[in-house]
């Protein structure tokens, strides 16, 4: 520890610290704009200058700075630095005249305005009059692609978009061209970005020189309603924030969770939003004669309850949906079992998961921010930048840090980060594990490795078995205490929650594949959709299928009575992310139309079917999943799965098959129900395709 | 005036053969070997004693610069980085070097490499220096034909030199943008600390110097440090190459002791102001970036570190730049914030923003278009900038600006009445014309 005083205020701090954050510890306000914590320092705002004593006199950038560079006094004394002195006072308002000069004078049209860094602090620390009579700099705008509009007249120079997309995202498709003051970010080829990260340069530049496209000119900051909730386009869990004017989501963005996502968010988690507008289920509807009709709450459910009593519950079954919270789960769970069923799943992909292996058999146990402790990460029939970009960020960010091996086996993909592509499938996992080759060798010899199994290695032929040879070798001998290396990679966000209250098949009921091949033969006569729109909707033969969703896609399009619900955006639920992270989501907006909350709908439908559900409110819905499930009272908290369950799996090993892993998101854009209805992922999609077609010529 | 055994540049003119032959009997490359087997520190502390200064302008004392690489070899190579990107305006003594007495160099490096145990040195040379790069290329190639230098060579030292050709950007000759430049990326100024000496070129301990403070090593330890400190004024010792460029009746590059009267340097070698002494108008001592002189002020102006710095200038790299009466020396300042505004890397802040509006009111005075209230504006917005940016390059901008203001206010001020006088003359006459 170092110690400083700042302002007259002694601190003691770790040495390595910058003068910026010992300021901060010392609970003085440094302003800047190109320092951010979370990328490289560029120091060349120069709006963070302080003055420290005993050096050079001349100010010092307090981001660039450490405490151990500065000298102390002449009998030992800590070093002084001043954060309020006439001389930085006169310092910042220098730097903020020089980048005041050139930029233009239209906060009242730019999407920044009341949540802009630059007029924050050209109040803050700047001068009430200006000097500069010439004329301002012109810059030419860029196109960066569908999602970031840019204003380049407005950039100041801080670089904070370059540095995220090459250090944190990991294209080198930004930069700096030209000099003095002809410098100009740019793409140079101006093409659209390729990061699935691309939107959180609108969050870090400072000024309204990058905003969102899609929200341009659509609301105010201080017009929004503003809402802390969970993502739940993947199964990461992104803590987010939901902007709401009346009852439209009108943008979204991250919030702050060190063990989560950072502060970043994907592209999809981000620009969604206009997809929970359109083609939204907003009342009941009942096939009659073949075709939809609209109909009243009462008339759907007497539809139901019709085909429901003219069965027997092993004749209904349901499918969990991806983005179903646990309590509608919980609910539906609760419905068919009293209804005397036991074909329920929410593995819509066949992924060979089985809670009764244990909690550690299925989620990612070292947890996200554990992947920046690994010696070695293996990745298994996954693409983490498909599957949960967010994920892959911190992944790239473990392999900045340096002294880590990463194999690839599947698909070969573009991760953002170098690897080692060892092979395709089932053969060559069986030789890693084995110890085979380099990586083999280097396998067996770490101490920390993650085995990162995504549902593509999972839900073939061979899942089982692949699950158990990485249980195997996360159970291998020499591995740290304490330290459980298998990681499955989930991208639904229910499926954790889903495996989590047991909402697959109860015995001798049928699995999804089971479930649509009965549905197929006429064996199943009820079928519940929550949600689940990834399944062959057209394989489902003449059963009666109820749809309880959000919007018209795949399920609605084949659903006899269709049941309108709440998005993610629209319900208070909780939903537990891949690592088993329970966390709540809030509601920001209410459902349009008729539709309701999905919870609400399957307990006013089970009081028509004869069997009420024991729960009139979201509350006591909760405590009766509480009571029958108590870690998921324990929100943002892990509950940790058990290693022995990680050995008993291990040594279940079977003998691996010969397949090749093939990875479950070809088109990141278009992973869900919502993202399928959204304007802007059907853009970024088609781009996304044309840019791979374009490299295969 | 230096004598000319004293010379250590002995073919600056070109005079004669500039190859390895003509050097050898000019006596460089004699007794290397004997001043390698002296050791390190020896070398290091005959430089520190010799009382050299760093002749790329900032001043510093090359022994001292030499001794903070680290003693011990923490498994990372060291690199010796020599700054032959010579830009700015004024200056071109390295030229010289380059083209007439490589040699001095070639074996400055290997004398400078072996005292920071560096096997492996790289000369950056300015982009528009194209037959001096071929002449240094040659004079490499025949040290290491000579087996001079290279691996198992005579001295006992490993030793590589690769020549790195810039592509003409001044701020590349900033020490750490340098090293940016050399490690193929965007010449662009570093943050220190670090220092070069801790982390430099790709991460490793480097010292950066300047062409003429390498070439003049051999020499010094070959005849010694008091030889060499014997010569000038304390603290500003040694021979230094000037160059004289401008108003003066013959330009040229000579070498000549440090501490020298001013006008003794024109008149001797220069050949006089044009017109005579009493046309003189100001100089400018070291290049560009230092501040102007004004003719009073030159009459007894010692050329060297302190002795320009008592008249609010500094010694740069010693190229003169002499204007006569018939110059207008607010155009002249504003010719040089252009060129310092062309020049800024645009990285920070004050810089990149400071030296456009600089020069834009700069001009605007050239013609007069201006308040004179913006006199002090102009003034003001130089300190802004001076003392606030990664590196010195907006130091630079700032000084001649600020020199100007010091000592041609009422010239600025005479412009400005005459201008609101009769503003815009010429649209006036074209109207008169046409009437």
């Amino acid at each position: 520890m170092a110690k400083i005083i700042v302002d007259g205020i002694e601190v003691d701090v770790p040495p390595d610290y910058t003068l910026l954050q010992a300021a901060e510890a010392a609970g003085a306000e440094v302003p800047r704009f190109c320092f951010h914590e979370r990328l490289s320092i560029a120091g060349n705002c120069r709006m963070c200058l302080v003055e420290v004593k005993g050096g050079p006199p001349k100010p010092t950038a307090s981001c660039a700075m450490n405490v151990r560079d500065l000298r102390p006094g002449p009998n030992g004394e800590p070093p002084v630095m001043l954060t309020k002195s006439p001389m930085v006072k006169k310092a910042r308002e220098g730097v903020m005249e020089f980048l005041l000069i050139n930029h233009p004078l239209d906060c009242p049209i730019c999407d920044q305005g009341g949540e802009c860094d630059l007029q924050d602090q050209a109040m803050a620390y700047g001068v009430d009059k200006n000097r500069f009579s010439e004329n301002k700099r012109a810059v030419e705008d860029k196109y960066i692609g569908p999602l970031v509009k840019t204003s380049m007249n407005r950039c100041i120079h801080c670089t904070r978009c370059v540095r995220f997309t090459t250090e944190v995202a990991g294209i080198a498709e930004m930069g700096l061209i030209g000099r003095g003051e002809d410098a100009e970010i740019t793409t140079y080829l101006e093409k659209a970005l390729s990061s699935e990260l691309q939107g959180n340069v609108i969050d870090l530049c400072p000024v309204g020189a990058l905003t969102s496209k899609p929200y341009a000119f659509h609301a105010r900051p201080w017009e929004l309603v503003k809402t802390e909730s969970i993502d739940v386009m993947d199964a990461v869990g992104s803590n987010i924030r939901v902007d709401v004017r009346g009852r439209e989501v009108m943008r979204i963005l991250p919030r702050l969770n060190e063990a989560v996502n950072e502060e970043w968010i994907s592209d999809k988690t981000r620009f969604i939003w206009d997809g929970l507008r359109t083609q939204r289920l907003d009342r009941p509807y009942v096939r009659v004669g073949g075709r939809l009709k609209a109909a009243s709450w009462g008339e759907a459910f007497a539809a139901i309850a019709t085909k429901v009593k003219a069965t027997t519950g092993s004749k209904i079954g349901a499918i969990g949906g991806d983005l179903a919270s646990v309590e509608d789960l919980f609910a539906l769970k609760s419905l068919l079992v009293s209804l005397g069923s036991s074909n329920f799943d929410i593995r819509q992909d066949g992924a060979a998961l089985d809670p009764a292996l244990g909690r550690a058999s299925y989620i990612f146990n070292p947890t996200i921010a554990g992947i920046e402790q690994a010696d070695l990460i293996l990745i298994v029939g996954a693409n983490p930048r498909k599957e949960a970009s967010v994920l892959n960020a911190r992944i790239r960010k473990r392999w900045r840090a340096g002294g880590v091996k990463i194999g690839v086996i599947g698909e070969q993909v573009d991760l953002t980060y170098p690897h080692d592509y060892l092979g395709a499938g089932t053969e060559t996992l069986a030789d890693i594990a084995a110890g085979k080759f380099a990586f083999g060798e280097a396998l067996a010899a770490a101490k920390r490795p993650i085995v990162i199994v995504g549902q593509g290695a999972l839900s073939g032929a061979d899942g089982r078995a692949v699950l158990a040879t990485a249980a195997a070798i996360a159970a291998a001998p020499g591995r740290d205490e304490g330290w459980n290396g298998l990681a499955v990679l989930h991208n639904a966000a229910s499926r954790v929650g889903g495996l989590d209250i047991g909402f697959v098949p109860a015995s001798g009921g049928l699995d999804t594949a089971g479930m649509v091949a009965a549905a197929g033969q006429g064996a199943l006569d009820v079928l519940f959709l929550l949600g689940a729109d990834e399944i062959d909707t057209s394989a489902l033969g003449s059963s009666f299928v109820v749809y309880i969703g959000t919007h018209g896609d795949a399920g609605a399009h084949r659903a006899d009575v269709i049941l309108p619900a709440a998005a993610y955006t629209e319900k208070s639920g909780t939903y537990v992310n891949l690592e088993g992270r329970v966390q709540l989501s809030n509601r920001a907006a209410f459902p349009p139309g008729d539709a309701r909350e999905d919870w609400a709908i399957l307990r006013a439908l089970s009081d028509v079917l004869g069997h009420r559900l024991p729960f009139d409110s979201l509350g006591e819905l909760r405590k009766a999943l509480y009571g029958a499930y108590p870690h998921l009272a324990r929100i943002d908290a892990v509950q940790p799965g058990a290693f022995a369950d990680v050995a008993a799996l291990a040594a279940s090993a079977g003998s691996l098959g010969k397949t090749a892993f093939v990875n479950p998101i070809n088109d990141f854009y278009l992973t869900n129900p919502i993202a399928r209805a959204s304007a802007i992922m059907a853009e970024c999609s088609a781009l996304a395709l044309g840019q791979v077609a374009a490299a295969a010529e | 005036m230096l004598a000319d055994k004293d010379r250590i540049f002995t073919n600056i003119y070109g005079h004669h053969d500039w190859g390895l032959k003509g050097a050898l009997q000019r006596g460089s490359w004699d007794g290397t070997k004997t001043i390698l087997e002296a050791g390190r520190d020896w070398i290091i502390d005959q430089m520190k004693a010799s009382g050299l200064r760093g002749r790329g302008g900032a001043g510093f004392s090359t022994g001292l610069k030499w001794s903070f690489m680290p003693k011990k070899n923490d498994g990372r190579p060291h690199y010796l980085v020599i700054n032959a990107d010579e830009s700015e305006p004024g200056t071109c003594k390295d030229r010289e070097i380059l083209r007439h007495d490589p040699h001095h160099l070639v074996e400055g490096a290997l004398i400078a490499s072996f005292a920071m145990g560096a096997h492996v040195a790289y000369i950056y040379v300015r982009g528009e220096f194209i037959r001096e790069r071929e002449h240094l290329q040659a004079a490499i190639d025949q040290a290491y034909e000579a087996r001079l230098i290279g691996k198992n060579n005579v001295h006992g030292w490993d030793m590589d030199i690769y020549v790195a050709h810039g592509a003409g950007a001044y701020i590349c000759g900033e020490e750490t943008a340098l090293l940016e430049s050399l490690e193929g990326k965007k010449g662009q100024p570093r943050l220190k600390p670090p220092f070069p000496a801790n982390v430099g070129l790709y991460g490793c301990p480097t010292t950066v110097n300047n062409v003429e403070s390498i070439a003049v090593a051999p020499t010094i330890l070959r005849r010694g440090a008091a030889w060499f400190s014997s010569i000038g004024r304390p603290n500003n010792v040694g021979t230094k190459l000037f160059g004289i460029s401008g108003h003066v009746n013959t330009p040229c590059i000579v070498e000549e002791a440090m501490g020298i009267p001013f006008r003794e340097l024109i008149e001797k070698h220069g050949g006089g102001v044009r017109g005579g002494w009493d046309n003189l108008l100001a100089i400018i001592p070291g290049g560009a970036s230092c501040p102007i002189i004004p003719a009073k002020d030159c009459e007894e102006l010692i050329m060297d570190f302190d002795g320009t710095r008592a008249v609010k200038s500094s010694f740069g790299t010693a190229g003169v730049l002499v204007m006569d009466k018939s110059t207008d020396v607010i155009k002249a300042i504003a010719r040089i914030a252009s060129f310092f505004k062309h020049e800024s890397c645009g990285q920070c802040t004050p810089c990149r923003e400071g030296t456009g509006w600089m020069w834009r009111v700069m001009e605007r005075m050239a013609r007069g278009e201006a308040e004179k209230r913006e006199i002090d504006m102009l003034l003001q917005v130089t300190t802004q900038i001076e003392g606030h940016t990664i590196c010195a390059l907006g130091d630079a901008a700032a000084w001649p600006i600020q020199g100007l203001i010091r000592h041609f206010r009422p010239l600025i001020e005479e412009r400005i009445d005459l201008y609101s006088a009769n503003p815009k003359p010429v649209e006036r006459e074209m109207m008169e014309a046409a009437e």
